[in-house]
């Protein structure tokens, strides 16, 4: 069996950062593999810009940020598995891919996965009405539309107010379609407000908050959807329905992270984030094998994402150079409006260490205060805090010292 | 006059306040510089980034991205998309390779190779 150092599976912003990442600190034996013909994952059908801001400083699109790390993996000489799909990673670390040249079987003494997420379907939703055709998922609209130049539709309803939804009512206006409206079930949109501003209010969208698609009408295309506003209880209200015509609907209705091979590997997950419970390296609980990206955690910005990746590169590198670090490891808790918090294991490292987070609501002014039991180790204040917007904390290395007890993160507004 | 305006530079996307005092606009609620200057943009000439495609003619079903250098008024973004549908490129195409001159100030620049 062929053996290589590191494996990386999927070459999306994650995968290469990681790949990068543990290349300059020392392992050059890393291999890449992709079920696509190419690097980047969804950032090549991401063509609009806001790319790279916070990490290379500059306003990019999505292939003009894939390409950045493409060079660098090209650089190196990063040996690129193309088309070539994992099938099964084992705990002892063995990968199975499928690929043009028959199955593949590696050994490799670390393994990141980087496999991104999928979106949500209409089948796991539930909406009343016939199949027709003109339903698809926003993402799946963006690439016959970016990549293969289909126009989907003339008159538009998207049901999701996450930035992929917000991006294509963007992209389906220039192209010359009429979107009717933007539907979110909560009574707060998920996308960041810049994308509200640039995408919906600059093209005259409606959003209808607290609303919902309640029928599908169409037998062999789509003819139109039945709005709704919905109660407490996400129940459509019978006298707000509202028939609106339409040829296209588009769903954008959250992403769930790929992590069929994980759960196959036996890793234990994180049932909030769906995706591994991992260490401030991005270690999961099977020694050797990380997680980084859209598989750990569904970010929002492609930035963090290279960074999450460039921490578990750096990881996987040491691991293999000067093996496990010792130090023990404390858990991490969310708190009061906090909904998870990444890493769900910190060791004491001698490192600081950045926590990631989400909260469970919008919120105005807020103070985040994370805890060790009587212990404060850190307090951040911001402005205004919203779940469709991830917050990292710093904990200063010397602050984790002393802790024994769970770290908690938790928000208290101001 | 007050209006309220997002910062749309960053994902921070920070609420701005813009109000006329004495002939000039102040602005409130910024957290840098760029946020004034695209709030005072803003109330003036608002600007965007136009990001489309245009076909490859000689690649079947294929589309390369292309962005707009700089960003055109925001009244035009229709008049450039109306121009990328009348145009085509023939591939290979590079990352900064110029499509249109002239358009609106500033030029079209492919965003993705295409071998
Ligand atoms: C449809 C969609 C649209 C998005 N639009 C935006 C946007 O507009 N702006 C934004 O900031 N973020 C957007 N995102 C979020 C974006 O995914 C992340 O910012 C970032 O691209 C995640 O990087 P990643 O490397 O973790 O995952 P991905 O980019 O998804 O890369 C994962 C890679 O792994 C490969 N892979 C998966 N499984 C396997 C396997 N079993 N074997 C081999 N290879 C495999 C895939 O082919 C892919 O190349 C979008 C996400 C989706 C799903
Ligand atoms: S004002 Fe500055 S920090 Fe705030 S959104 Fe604009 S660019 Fe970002």
């Amino acid at each position: 069996m062929e053996k290589h150092a590191i494996i990386v599976v999927g070459g999306g912003p994650a995968g290469m950062a990681a790949a990068i990442a543990a290349y300059d600190r020392g392992v050059t034996d890393v291999v890449i593999l992709d079920r696509e013909p190419h690097l980047g994952g969804i950032l090549m059908q991401c063509i609009h810009n806001g790319f790279g801001l916070h990490k290379l400083g500059q306003e990019l699109t999505g292939p003009e940020y894939a390409a950045v790390y493409e060079k660098k993996v090209m650089e190196r000489g990063i040996k690129v598995y193309y088309e070539a799909t994992v099938t099964h990673v084992s705990p002892d670390k063995v990968v199975t891919a499928q690929s043009r040249q028959g199955i593949l079987k590696f050994q490799a003494d670390a393994v990141i996965l980087a496999m991104g997420c999928r979106e949500r379907s209409r089948g796991a939703l539930n909406i009343c009405g016939s199949r027709p055709a003109g339903v698809y998922s926003a993402g799946t609209a963006q690439k016959l539309m970016n990549c293969e130049g289909y126009m989907v539709g003339k008159k538009v309803v998207i049901l999701g107010s996450g930035d992929i939804g917000l991006i294509m009512a963007r992209r389906m206006s220039l192209e010359g379609a009429k979107v009717e409206a933007v539907c979110e079930l909560m009574p707060y949109s998920g996308g960041l407000t810049r994308n509200i501003v640039q995408c919906l209010e600059d093209f005259g969208i409606p959003l209808y908050l607290s609303t919902t698609v309640a029928q599908i009408h169409g037998e062999k295309r789509l003819e139109g959807v039945t709005i709704a506003q919905v109660d407490e209880r996400r129940q459509p209200i019978e006298e707000t329905k509202r028939y609106i015509p339409c040829d296209t609907l588009l769903l954008s209705v959250g992403l769930i992270p790929e992590n069929e091979l994980t759960r196959a590997c036996g890793i234990p997950m994180d049932p909030i984030t769906n995706g591994a419970l991992v260490d401030d390296i991005c270690q999961t609980q099977i020694p050797g094998i990380f997680a980084c990206g859209n598989v750990l955690q569904v970010h929002d910005l492609v930035d963090y994402v290279s960074e999450e990746a460039e921490r578990a590169g750096i990881g996987a590198a040491e691991l293999i150079l000067n093996g496990a670090a010792s130090g023990e490891a404390i858990p991490t808790k969310p708190g009061n409006g906090v909904r998870y918090v990444i890493p769900q294991n910190v060791r004491k490292t001698g490192n600081d260490v950045s926590l990631f987070l989400r909260v469970t609501q919008p919120f105005g002014k807020v103070k985040f205060t994370v805890t060790a039991g009587d212990q404060v180790l850190a307090v951040a204040k911001r402005l205004k805090a919203a779940p469709g917007e991830m917050e990292k904390i710093t904990v200063k290395a010397n602050m984790l010292e002393n802790v024994t007890e769970p770290i908690v993160v938790a928000l208290e507004e101001l | 006059m007050e209006r309220n305006i997002t910062c749309i530079i960053c994902p921070r996307g920070c609420p701005m306040t813009v109000k006329e005092e004495a002939g000039k606009l102040v602005v409130t609620g910024f957290t840098c510089p760029k946020g004034e200057k695209y709030a005072i943009d803003e109330c003036t000439n608002p600007v965007r980034t136009v990001t489309s495609t245009v076909r490859v003619s000689n690649r079947k079903d294929t589309m390369v991205s292309v962005k707009t250098a700089a960003p055109v008024p925001k009244g035009k973004m229709m008049d450039v998309m109306a121009l990328l549908r009348k145009t085509a490129v023939e591939a290979p195409v590079s990352i900064g390779q110029v499509v249109l001159t002239d358009v609106f100030g500033t030029e079209v620049v492919i965003t993705k190779a295409v071998d």
